[in-house]
């Protein structure tokens, strides 16, 4: 059943990717209309799916990697929809929506490799990880998306042929903010869920192994997050070179991301 | 029932000739009402604003003598404003009032304030009874055509001006303007607009540089802002979000270096720089800066020319949409006419005549010149005392508000509708095939 419920979700957030497609060719599309509510439905039936899912296990920890992608899903809808409920805005939905229809893709489709869940450890703690370190990663998408958003609209506005994308996006200074306050609220949620890691590492191997990639790459991705809000303090950089950071930083969270297919101490392994 | 329409506008007239003809407020009742007494008028309003004087009559035979009122009550040589006005007739009257009303005559085409001041001119007229029964009619339909051409067109939703175009621009830039500073650089007319339209927009302070210090401080005082001296300029220019530079100097006084510079002090948050002088004050190189955006008076223009293209557009619509109200609203009249329905009723009766005539006529047999006139006399007789009172209370009717209601009466008494629809039929007919322009 949660499969089924996932693919629901998954049909739903079909007309969200199409509605982003349209949007960027630039097409005014009825879709504009039905996106929002198709997204909420399939923000409803995914979290179903988890639901289920989780109950099956029987573990209160995220069991698999699918179950894992399926819940970063549902944590950016909601960063998404409180962005909409604050600004009104579905601009950020022409980023977001295709990045969750890829998660939930890879999370209705993907082989079901299970996560060893070592007798020692702590479920508090890895529960507490996970939660963490998913609502920064959703927060990351949302900044990345925004700086996107963002270079759209500066091109718009120094090619004085205003038009088209321009009329439909919120203002540069407005896009900047959303950007900014994700980044800001996002960056607590990384470092606690980075701290948790640790906790949890430590408890597990009773050492920690710098060496290992998934630590190694969360460290780098931290810091470009740490880089990241220190420009924008310091110098106040926005626009092309703060995208390109949220880009640098959004590369790096898909790296570390991705090392848990080779790390020897966080890994999805087949069970 | 005529209507007859005089008048001047921001097309036919120079400002000094409609500055002439304008009637202020506290004398339009006056005015008004001497005009729905001048004779052969029944029914008056007086339009009165910046850019129009245009007097709507509904006259008893099409013939009232508008050029002489204006003449007398003005006091002015006619030959100041005569080979400016315009005049027109039914249709054309009822066409010119939608246009008016619907914004599409406007200087803006689209700008909304004209119709809440064609409503004021009816609320005036009506309050003396300048305006009681057609002419209300009329105004009534030409509020519900504005209605419909705001919408089901596009006419008024986009801004048009040089002013309000950059005011736009700000906004996609600064989302709100309030708290935003505004930067005049040269004391200029345009910009002043400019500012003028940012603040009414919510900007924040204004700060003004001029070359003559007093130019700018006069300027600022306007504007409850701060005056600054031209030496002083690249020291502060950073504090605005929107600089509008309108000087006279040869060279620019905004160059890229200065550009780098504000953006540093202001921690990279971003600039609107409007420059509307020509030559310009502001290198376009400046555009190449993250943050600084740099729209010089032709971005602007085209900007605005864009807005326009897609006015012309949605105002082609909007004009077809007043042709039909127009013909609709003809129609109607038609129908408010009682002349139609006293021909039909007297048809009506006299065909009831004749056929009683000639069922009877066998029975009576031979019967001598004297005797057939006879009968005719005393049936035409019957026939007109019974019709005397119904005609007489549609005449009267027809100038009273309850005229359709009468009218309706009276043909359902005798039955005339279906007939009289099929002949109005026929004679619109006849009248589209002889007036090419109707079907346009």
């Amino acid at each position: 059943m949660p499969v089924l419920w996932l693919r629901v979700a998954l049909a739903f957030y079909t007309l969200g990717l199409l509605y982003a497609l349209l949007a960027l060719t630039g097409g005014a599309s009825r879709l504009s209309r039905i996106a929002l509510p198709a997204m909420t439905l399939g923000v409803v039936f995914q979290f179903v799916s988890v639901t289920e899912s989780v109950m099956r296990s029987g573990q209160i920890a995220l069991g698999s990697v699918n179950d894992s992608e399926s819940f970063l899903a549902i944590l950016v809808m909601l960063a998404f929809m409180i962005v909409f409920l604050l600004y009104r805005t579905t601009s950020p939905g022409i980023v977001v929506f295709p990045l969750v229809f890829v998660l939930t893709f890879m999370a209705a489709t993907g082989q079901q490799p299970f996560l060893v869940t070592s007798p020692g450890l702590r479920h508090g703690w890895l529960i507490a990880h996970i939660a963490l370190i998913f609502t920064g990663y959703a927060a990351l998408f949302l900044s990345f998306s925004a700086s996107i958003l963002y270079l759209a609209q500066e091109r718009s506005l120094k090619s004085k042929k205003p038009g088209g994308l321009l009329l439909r996006l919120p203002a540069l200074e407005v896009i900047d903010e959303i950007g900014y306050r994700s980044l800001l609220l996002g960056f607590p949620f990384m470092t606690l869920g980075l701290v948790a890691g640790i906790v949890v590492a430590q408890a597990t191997f009773g050492r920690i192994d710098l060496l290992d990639p998934k630590i190694l790459l969360s460290i780098l991705m931290w810091a470009v997050y740490m880089l990241m809000l220190y420009t924008r303090w310091n110098a106040g950089w926005r626009g092309r070179r703060a995208a390109y950071l949220a880009a640098g930083a959004f590369v790096a969270a898909l790296i570390a991301w991705s090392a848990n297919y080779f790390s020897a101490i966080h890994r999805f392994v087949q069970s | 029932m005529k209507f007859q329409l005089i008048g001047v506008n921001h097309n036919t007239a120079p400002v000094e000739v409609r500055e002439r003809l304008a009637i202020p407020e506290s004398r339009m009742p006056e005015a008004v009402k001497r005009l729905a007494e001048h004779p052969g008028v029944d029914e008056g309003l007086i339009l009165s604003t910046c850019n129009r004087v245009e007097m709507l009559t509904q006259t008893k035979n099409g013939g009232a003598d508008l050029r002489q009122f204006l003449g007398s009550y003005f006091r002015v040589d006619p030959s100041a404003y005569e080979s400016h006005l315009y005049e027109y007739h039914e249709k054309d009257a009822i066409r010119h009032l939608f246009r008016v009303t619907s914004s599409l005559d406007s200087m803006v085409v689209g700008e909304p304030q004209i119709l809440g001041q064609v409503k004021e001119a009816y609320a005036t007229a009506r309050a003396v009874g300048a305006v009681h029964s057609q002419l209300d009619l009329l105004l009534t339909r030409a509020f519900a055509v504005a209605k419909r051409v705001r919408t089901e067109t596009a006419v008024g939703s986009s801004a048009v001006s040089v002013a309000s175009v950059a005011v736009e621009l700000a906004k996609k830039i600064f989302g709100s303007l309030s708290g935003k500073h505004v930067y005049l650089v040269g004391a200029g007319k345009m910009s002043e607009l400019a500012a003028r339209h940012l603040l009414a927009h919510g900007a924040g302070s204004i700060f003004v540089a001029n070359r003559t210090y007093d130019r700018a401080s006069q300027l600022a005082a306007k504007f409850n802002g701060q005056a600054i001296r031209f030496e002083e300029l690249y020291e502060t220019c950073d504090r605005a979000d929107i600089v509008i530079t309108s000087t006279g100097a040869p060279v620019t006084i905004f160059r890229r270096e200065h550009g780098e510079r504000f953006l540093s002090r202001r921690k990279n948050r971003p600039m609107f720089f409007i420059d509307i002088a020509v030559p310009r004050d502001v290198d376009p190189e400046m555009n190449r800066l993250d943050g600084i955006f740099v729209y010089d008076i032709d971005d602007l223009q085209q900007a605005v020319s864009s807005h326009v293209a897609d006015r012309t557009r949605e105002a082609e619509r909007a004009e077809a949409i007043v042709n039909q109200e127009v013909e609709r609203f003809q129609a109607r009249l038609q129908t408010l006419d009682v002349v139609p329905t006293i021909v039909s009723l007297q048809d009506h009766l006299e065909t009831i005549r004749q056929a009683e005539i000639d069922r009877v006529r066998g029975r009576l047999g031979t019967l001598s010149p004297d005797q057939e006139l006879a009968i005719e006399t005393l049936t035409r007789g019957i026939v007109s005392k019974i019709m005397h009172t119904p005609i007489t209370a549609l005449k009267t009717a027809a100038h009273e508000p309850e005229a359709t209601t009468v009218i309706d009466i009276a043909r359902r008494l005798f039955n005339l509708e279906g007939k009289d629809r099929k002949e109005r039929k026929k004679k619109a007919v006849e009248s589209a095939g002889g007036d090419p322009g109707a079907t346009g």
